[in-house]
């Protein structure tokens, strides 16, 4: 399964997706590279976080094929798929630490689950990943009494107990000052490269996502917009990118909701 | 008339659909539960949480009807002449009907209530999400050691829960009221059936109680939208839904049990 | 340490519960009279048992020895046989002795009182008493009494 001949570590091709009558996805194609730092951004609400959970294999996709490893998730069976996440790692948008363990068994959870190591092994390796995001003294506190950033590294350092192949990272930046973005940042390229990690972030956070990544999707309306490098990204002649990349007010990008035109519902008279 | 229609409908089917994921939920509880044998250390976290934290407004309450069922008891069996009865009426109506129902109820308010919040806020913030990703599956590690632990819990406390009530209604008859001692138990121990009385009363229903509780609260917790109106809204429902649930069931059961008498 | 104490909570706990049930069978059921069905039986036959039940105690002089086990019909005779278990401790109970059906109490349950006779034979399994009297059906008895006012006699006690 290692030696896989992909190229890519994940790859969607053709993906649709609904929930309920609404389409998330229609037609999605895109292809995550081994070893790399790849963004998938857009505005809010076109389903970036969906994207993520069909990836792990908590959806299932109406239509197209998602790929990672060369192991189509939504094919794999049950025991399968737990042996694939066990080598993806997970960054949620709250960080999602159990509130009623310290931050050192929270960081020790996948090792005490997954494997049999002695305690005294456990130890060193959950104080090794702390020290790793830098909160090895943070260890006995309890996930209440951390800062928002700090539950973000706390919860990358359990991401990575694992040594996993990949990391998904669901709006790191998100609500965060920008000091602890800056070592968000930071931390995410660093622990890629020195671990030899595939990274992927969802984010709508231009400017530190720009900073870090080698390679840039935009979605928007169920489909990919625009993707490459960010310094094409930044020259593309694409009136939408330019929007987005610069984040301008106005553009192809409504500020409004799909609605019918406002003279229309103003005269209409018919109380909803 | 063809909107009522269409409602009731809609109603019915979004009930049985809400049914049959209960269903299929309870059969994902008693599969997890073997998991149990390999960690019981998860049993006696959760066996404290809904156990012991329990323990002090069983006690008081336990105690409290016991003294009240001494004092009725004894005004209207005082006019008869028959206050040494007072030990039987006592003990059959707390073995019977009050320990287990009140019991259930009470429990269903301290610690299903918070079995649902904890559940739905561990949806809510995404660790139920995270767990399934980090490859560990929420129904043995997190959901089943709650069930085993509030299955187990419910038939203690309601023994407790009696026998504090008899002692509590013993207080109050023979050593407030004066009612002979020795009369009090004789004509208990006379009246009241090892199989008939306490293996039904006190074992079986508690336990049909305690599964109902437990498989609403941890039903509405994992179905709650993860949101805090939802979390509070399934906290609701957890009381209200399993409150009904206890009494229609002792009806049945008692129906079945003594419905004979 | 913290482990360690939530643990001995818990123990503590389960302890409370198992000697609540413990509790509850000793002291308030019947569990320790679970063993005086197996004492011996004795029959008697009465005209009319009134509200006697299985299971109401036998008594002498107001102790009681035993339980009523069983109550049936003989055909033939249209007579209530009653089947008592009486603990073997009470084994020294005269074949003559009568069994009357009392009430306790004006409103109490009804049971089975034993009066001892004067033989040296004694009751063992499967014996039969027949001195019995019938109980008082209070219907009956407060016919009887309009009865003999309504003729203008006085009552006799």
């Amino acid at each position: 399964m290692h030696g896989s001949n992909h190229a890519a570590l994940v790859s969607v091709r053709g993906l649709s997706f609904h929930r309920g009558d609404r389409m998330i996805f229609n037609d999605l194609h895109l292809e995550i590279p081994r070893g790399q730092v790849t963004a998938i951004m857009g505005p809010s609400g076109t389903g970036k976080t969906t994207l993520l959970r069909l990836i792990g294999g908590q959806l299932r996709p109406d239509a197209g094929r998602i790929e990672v490893d060369g192991r189509c998730v939504h094919e794999l069976s049950r025991q399968e798929l737990y042996q694939l996440r066990q080598r993806m790692g997970v960054l949620f948008q709250s960080g999602a630490l159990f509130t009623d363990l310290s931050v050192f068994e929270n960081v020790a959870f996948p090792l005490r689950e997954h494997t049999r190591l002695p305690e005294r092994l456990i130890r060193i390796l959950a104080l090794m990943k702390l020290e790793a995001v830098g909160l090895r003294g943070a260890r006995d506190l309890m996930p209440a009494e951390l800062s928002g950033g700090m539950a973000r590294r706390v919860a990358l350092a359990r991401a990575i107990a694992l040594d996993p192949m990949m990391i998904l990272y669901d709006e790191p930046f998100a609500g965060q000052d920008p000091i602890s973005m800056g070592v968000l940042a930071k931390l995410i390229r660093t622990l890629n490269d020195a671990l030899g990690l595939t990274s992927v972030i969802i984010s709508h956070d231009v400017k530190e996502t720009t900073a870090i990544a080698d390679y840039l999707y935009l979605i928007s309306e169920g489909r990919v917009v625009e993707h490459g490098t960010p310094e094409e990204l930044h020259r593309s002649p694409s009136p939408w990118v330019d929007q987005f990349m610069h984040a301008r007010p106005d553009g192809p990008m409504s500020f409004h909701y799909v609605a019918p035109p406002y003279a229309d519902d103003l005269l209409s008279g018919t109380p909803q | 008339m063809t909107a009522l229609l269409t409602g009731l409908g809609r109603w019915l089917l979004d009930w049985l659909t809400r049914m049959g994921r209960a269903n299929l939920f309870l059969l994902g509880l008693l599969s997890a539960l073997s998991f149990l044998f390999k960690r019981p250390g998860l049993l006696v976290k959760q066996l404290y949480a809904v156990g012991v934290l329990s323990l002090p407004i069983i006690l008081v309450s336990g105690l409290f009807v016991g003294m009240v069922l001494g004092l009725q008891g004894y005004a209207n069996l005082v006019d008869f002449g028959a206050t040494s009865s007072l030990g039987t009426v006592v003990a059959l109506s707390l073995i019977r009907e009050l320990g287990p129902v009140l019991t259930a109820l009470l429990y269903a308010g301290r610690a299903g209530s918070a079995l649902t919040a904890e559940i739905g806020l561990m949806k809510a913030t995404e660790q139920l999400a995270s767990l399934q990703m980090m490859a560990v599956d929420p129904f043995p590690r997190v959901l089943a050691p709650r069930f085993l632990a509030g299955c187990l819990a419910v038939p203690l406390l309601t023994a407790i829960f009696t026998a504090v009530g008899i002692l509590g209604g013993y207080f109050v008859a023979v050593i407030q009221l004066g009612v002979d001692g020795g009369a009090f138990w004789a004509q208990m121990q006379a009246k009241v059936l090892l199989f008939e009385d306490i293996i039904n009363g006190v074992l079986i229903k508690s336990f049909v109680f305690g599964l109902l509780v437990n498989w609403v609260a941890l039903f509405e917790g994992y179905e709650a939208l993860p949101t805090s109106e939802g979390v509070s809204l399934a906290t609701t429902r957890t009381v209200v839904v399993s409150s009904l649930a206890v009494l229609g069931w002792d009806f049945l059961l008692t129906a079945l049990m003594f419905g004979a008498w | 340490m913290r482990q360690k104490n939530l643990e001995l909570m818990v123990g503590l706990f389960v302890m409370l519960g198992l000697a609540a049930f413990v509790v509850l069978a000793v002291k308030v059921s019947d569990l320790t009279r679970i063993g005086e069905n197996d004492g011996y039986r004795i029959t008697a036959r009465f005209e009319n048992i009134g509200g006697l039940k299985v299971k109401a105690p036998v008594a002498l002089g107001g102790v009681r020895v035993g339980r009523v086990v069983g109550i049936d019909l003989d055909p033939q005779s249209y007579e209530a046989v009653v089947t008592m278990a009486i603990d073997p401790r009470h084994n020294r109970l005269p074949t003559d002795s009568s069994a009357s059906i009392l009430t306790s109490g004006l409103l109490g349950e009804q049971y089975v009182g034993l009066e001892p006779g004067g033989m040296d034979s004694y009751l063992s399994q499967g014996g039969v008493i027949r001195l019995t009297q019938s109980a008082l059906v209070l219907e009956k008895l407060i016919g009887r009494v309009l009865t003999s006012v309504a003729s203008g006699d006085a009552p006799k006690p």
